[in-house]
């Protein structure tokens, strides 16, 4: 009972405050892409909100997962997406505040716009009727329409709308019109004079492809209509008056809250549109297990959704990765040949993390993963001109001040910080960084070239971008979970690029 | 309304596809000389003979029938088939005045073109009916009564005169009366155009009482842009009368056409028989056997396109293969022998395609198909060797092989010295026999030729070019066993020794 009058928001099980600013961390992850690429064509929602307020405990989140379980049956999707549709054609019917209409025109506009939000509600009513929903969110939802439906207003509503309809659309009128002169009568049963001329030319009929209809482009009302359309309202009184009426009476016809359903549900389904295009070329999702107090996170065949989001757009195959730490391991620490995917694997490994706490499916077979309450990257940058800071002082800056705000329940992603100073200096720094680090107990991805980090301590994994064991120079993308072994990746990598000894003496003539 | 002059129950379709082998066939039998001399400086009757004749060996035994029936008509009213032909060309000519001019993109556009359009088809249509009023007791075939009788009864003078009745009426002279239903916004949808006269406008007051409910109002002479939204407004309302006018002009325009295309085939077949008259070269209706017989039989058949290069009637042969599914022709060099295989196809596609053929008497059973393999000249674009390129079309033939075809080979696969020629040839033609296909065979190839012989095998005829003994060609194949040489030295001896005595 209370169920129905509690539901609220299909997003929030509670209100929540909205972010309308994009989380730093996006563009490095390029979680800006796989909103800009979710929301597409969906602008009218205001969905980016949404995407950039991450939820912050456990049972909202599954709140969410019920939902999109619900959602990932295709009749229930297509339900909403009717509905959608409807509500759309809905707006889009409503009379503009801007524009100009003349009398009996705004009327109408009004009449067929309600005609369609009540079609839309009626049928997504009919439609959630027999449908299998096992989500808190549904369920409740369901409740609330079904109560809104058998309301007297919403009964009155409908009821008013068709007898009108009706009406008017048993109008039929004909113009006669002489040079100028233009009279509007009744139609008196004549018949089409265009069979006339078919019957005429039976004889010569046959079948054809090609026809002589015009397309005409649907222009804003003109005078003449106006006038015309006076005409119909002066031979049909009654029904005119009853326009007006009907118009004065439902200028607010709208529920708030199935108003606010249309829009927060467009989340799910938008995201649902995307993923389910990366998962016709056969990549896998999953729901992640999400804990806030567990750090043993893993996840198995895990991808780049950006990346992978473009590559099956060119018809290329998508790498994926698993990682996993157990007991006090919580700091990745991702080295290997240059192009073979560790930034992809950073970058993925925030991915997941962000669109678990999202209450979204996330890439892979199956995921754990780690209620954070902060995400921090640093990914290697241009040099900032503007703060006339070196590339270093920069990179130290940012890392200082995510580190005074992160707490043991944060996440960490470096990406090759440090490159721009020597190697004794980075190997210092890098030591130094590690020693905090180390000390938050927080989980962490720091893709880097500097051999020293690998098994700083018992929180540190070592995993390595490989190649193809008989062919070095050809990249595989796979990140694997093994002690850094040297030398073979540069010389193959110095291969690929042509740059050995002999390769180098064949390409330079002198 | 259809001619049905060509099929008795279905038009020819023009854009038809060709046969697979119709360039093979062109070339091989010369037939670009027939379809000039029979199209003269018509390029319709050149497309419609072209499209006839290649299409020929698809027809039955029923439109073969048809078409010599009415073939056979034409030839005896020639002047009346001309008349006919003129007046529809007269027609189609009314398409290139006018018709989807610069206004026609607008529905009164449309109306006003077609309106101009038909009033010249009444015109033509009346011509086309007297034609048949003048003619129907003179025409004996089935095709010609139906198609007068057609134009008579379909063509009255109250039809006539029921479509100048339209004409009239789209005229709009008093007014356009154009019915709505209201749709969204309010604006009017469905517009119907329906028949107006101002002298029939009573009705209202009849309906109505005294005071009809009417709403009007004046559109003022200065507004400009509602004299437009008016416009607008008729030419929504007359959309769809539009779309009626203009499907019925080309309807009436293709009626034209397609009679044009039936009419064209026997104008080119009457062309061909002045030219033969004058040549006084011989022609016959020929019989058209079912296609299960293997029948064959001929007396004085020529090479028709020969005969028209050299503007003479030339010397023809004679054959009875009846029973025969093989026919091997060896013998003297430019001894004929490849003229007669060419006269051989060329009465067969004539045959079926109901034509009359240049012989003085013929008869054949009906060929699914009819495919020719001639040697080549050498591939100029060396992509394969002359033995390859010649299996090669083998293998693109055996495709498309279907029951009952008719195979002719011109010295095939001699590519390659006699004895492996001699075996490939044997087993092609032993595969085709044996499928009971019918095959002319013209070869030098001694021990292929031979090899039929000595296996005596019964359903194979042999014919050879022949020679007198003082080595003039007489241009005329007679039955009789292959030799072993072919005479060219005598070829040889023409060409460089007596060419030496001369100087």
């Amino acid at each position: 009972m209370n169920i129905q009058n509690n539901f609220e928001s299909i997003l929030f099980p509670s209100r929540l405050e909205l972010t309308t600013e994009e989380p730093s961390f996006f563009v490095d992850t390029n979680l800006n892409q796989i909103v800009d690429a979710v929301i597409y064509l969906k602008e009218e929602y205001d969905l980016k909100p949404f995407f950039f307020t991450p939820l912050i405990d456990a049972e909202e989140i599954i709140y969410r997962q019920q939902i999109m379980k619900d959602l990932e049956h295709v009749q229930l999707l297509n339900f909403i997406k009717t509905f959608a549709d409807y509500m759309y054609a809905v707006r889009r019917e409503l009379p503009n505040a801007k524009d100009h209409y003349y009398e009996y025109q705004k009327e109408r506009l009004i009449l067929d716009a309600i005609n369609l939000y009540c079609d839309g509600i009626a049928s997504l009513s009919e439609n959630l009727k027999n449908a299998e929903l096992l989500s808190n969110g549904f369920l409740s939802f369901r409740e609330y329409l079904n109560s809104y439906i058998s309301s007297e207003n919403f009964t009155c509503l409908i009821s008013e709308t068709k007898n009108l309809l009706n009406e008017l659309s048993s109008i039929t009128y004909s113009v006669l019109t002489n040079d100028l002169k233009v009279q509007v009568i009744p139609y008196n049963d004549e018949t089409d004079y265009s069979e006339e001329i078919e019957n005429t030319f039976e004889k010569f009929k046959r079948a054809s492809d090609k026809n002589y209809i015009s397309k005409f482009s649907n222009e804003p009302m003109n005078h003449v209509e106006a006038a015309i359309l006076k005409g119909v309202a002066a031979l049909y009184p009654e029904i005119f008056q009853s326009l007006c009426d009907y118009f004065a009476k439902w200028q607010n016809f709208r529920d708030e809250t199935i108003m606010k359903f249309d829009r927060e549900i467009q989340f799910y389904v938008s995201y649902l549109e995307y993923i389910s295009k990366i998962k016709q070329a056969g990549l896998l999702f999953c729901y992640p297990e999400v804990s806030n107090t567990n750090k043993e996170v893993c996840n198995e065949e895990g991808f780049d959704l950006a990346l992978a989001n473009k590559l099956i757009k060119q018809n290329e195959p998508v790498v994926c990765n698993n990682f996993f730490l157990r007991g006090k391991e919580r700091i990745i620490i991702v080295s290997g040949p240059n192009q073979g995917g560790k930034t992809t694997f950073a970058r993925m490994f925030a991915q997941l993390h962000y669109l678990a706490v999202l209450g979204l499916p996330v890439s892979g077979k199956k995921a754990k993963l780690f209620l954070f309450n902060k995400l921090f990257t640093h990914f290697e940058k241009e040099e900032n001109l503007k703060h006339m800071r070196s590339k270093l002082e920069d990179d130290l800056i940012r890392i200082h001040d995510f580190l005074q705000q992160a707490t043991s329940n944060s996440i960490i992603i470096m990406n090759e910080i440090l490159s721009s100073t020597t190697l004794q200096d980075a190997v210092f720094l890098s030591k130094k960084i590690m020693q905090k680090i180390d000390s938050l107990d927080v989980l962490c991805v720091w893709v880097t070239f500097i051999d020293q980090l690998l098994s700083f301590s018992e929180k540190t994994v070592s995993m390595l971008s490989t190649v193809m064991p008989d062919n070095p120079a050809v990249r595989t993308f796979k990140v694997e979970r093994k002690p850094a072994d040297g030398l073979a990746y540069a010389l193959s990598i110095a291969e690929k690029y042509r740059v050995t000894y002999e390769a180098l003496k064949e390409r330079i003539q002198v | 309304m259809k001619p049905l002059l060509l099929y008795n129950n279905i038009e020819f379709d023009l854009k038809q596809p060709s046969p697979w082998n119709e360039k093979d066939m062109l070339t091989d039998l010369d037939l670009d000389t027939l379809f000039k001399s029979m199209a003269g400086k018509d390029d319709v009757v050149y497309e419609v003979v072209k499209k006839t004749i290649s299409t020929a060996m698809q027809n039955d035994a029923g439109t073969i029938f048809h078409r010599q029936e009415i073939l056979k008509d034409c030839i005896a009213n020639a002047n009346s088939l001309h008349a006919l032909y003129d007046i529809t060309v007269a027609g189609l000519e009314t398409r290139k005045t006018g018709w989807l001019g610069v206004f026609s993109r607008h529905p009164s556009g449309v109306v006003f073109d077609s309106i101009h359009t038909i009033e010249n088809f009444v015109n033509i249509l009346r011509e086309l009916r007297s034609v048949a009023d003048e003619n129907s007791s003179k025409f004996n075939s089935e095709g010609f009564k139906r198609f007068f009788g057609m134009l008579q009864d379909e063509l009255t003078d109250d039809y006539l005169a029921e479509i100048k009745e339209h004409l009239n009426m789209l005229q709009f002279k008093d007014g356009t009366l154009i019915s709505y239903n209201l749709g969204k916004e309010n604006k009017g949808i469905n517009p119907q155009l329906h028949a107006y006269h101002a002298a029939r406008k009573n009705w209202f007051q009849r309906l109505f009482g005294p005071k009809p409910k009417f709403y009007t109002f004046y559109i003022h002479p200065r507004d400009e842009s509602g004299a437009r939204a008016l416009s607008d407004l008729k030419n929504k309302g007359i959309n769809l009368v539009a779309d009626a006018l203009g499907k019925s002009v080309d309807h009436i325009l293709h009626f034209f056409i397609q009679l044009q295309t039936e009419l064209a085939f026997y104008i080119g077949c009457l062309n061909l028989y002045e030219q033969l008259q004058t040549m006084q070269a011989v022609y016959c209706f020929p019989e058209a056997m079912p296609s299960h017989h293997r029948k064959h039989s001929f007396t004085n058949l020529y090479d028709v396109c020969l005969a028209l290069k050299m503007h003479q009637k030339i010397i023809g042969n004679e054959m009875n293969a009846d029973d025969k599914n093989l026919v091997i022709i060896t013998g003297a060099n430019q001894g004929g022998k490849s003229t007669f295989l060419r006269s051989v196809g060329v009465a067969q596609l004539m045959m079926q395609s109901g034509m009359f053929v240049p012989a003085a008497f013929f008869y054949a059973n009906i060929c699914s198909a009819l495919i020719t393999h001639f040697k080549r000249e050498e591939d100029v674009e060396m992509k394969s060797g002359k033995l390859d390129e010649e299996l090669n079309r083998m293998n693109i033939i055996a495709e498309h092989i279907s029951p009952n075809s008719l195979l002719l080979f011109n010295e095939s696969f001699a590519a390659t010295n006699e004895l492996e020629g001699s075996e490939i040839a044997g087993q092609v033609v032993r595969a085709l026999t044996e499928k009971k296909l019918k095959v002319f065979f013209v070869t030098h190839m001694y021990a292929f030729a031979q090899h039929f012989y000595s296996s005596a095998v019964n359903h194979t005829l042999f014919l050879r070019a022949e020679r007198k003994e003082d080595t003039s060609r007489t241009f005329k194949l007679i039955e009789a066993k292959p030799l072993e040489t072919s005479f060219g030295i005598d070829v040889y001896n023409k060409v460089f020794v007596s060419a030496g005595k001369k100087y």
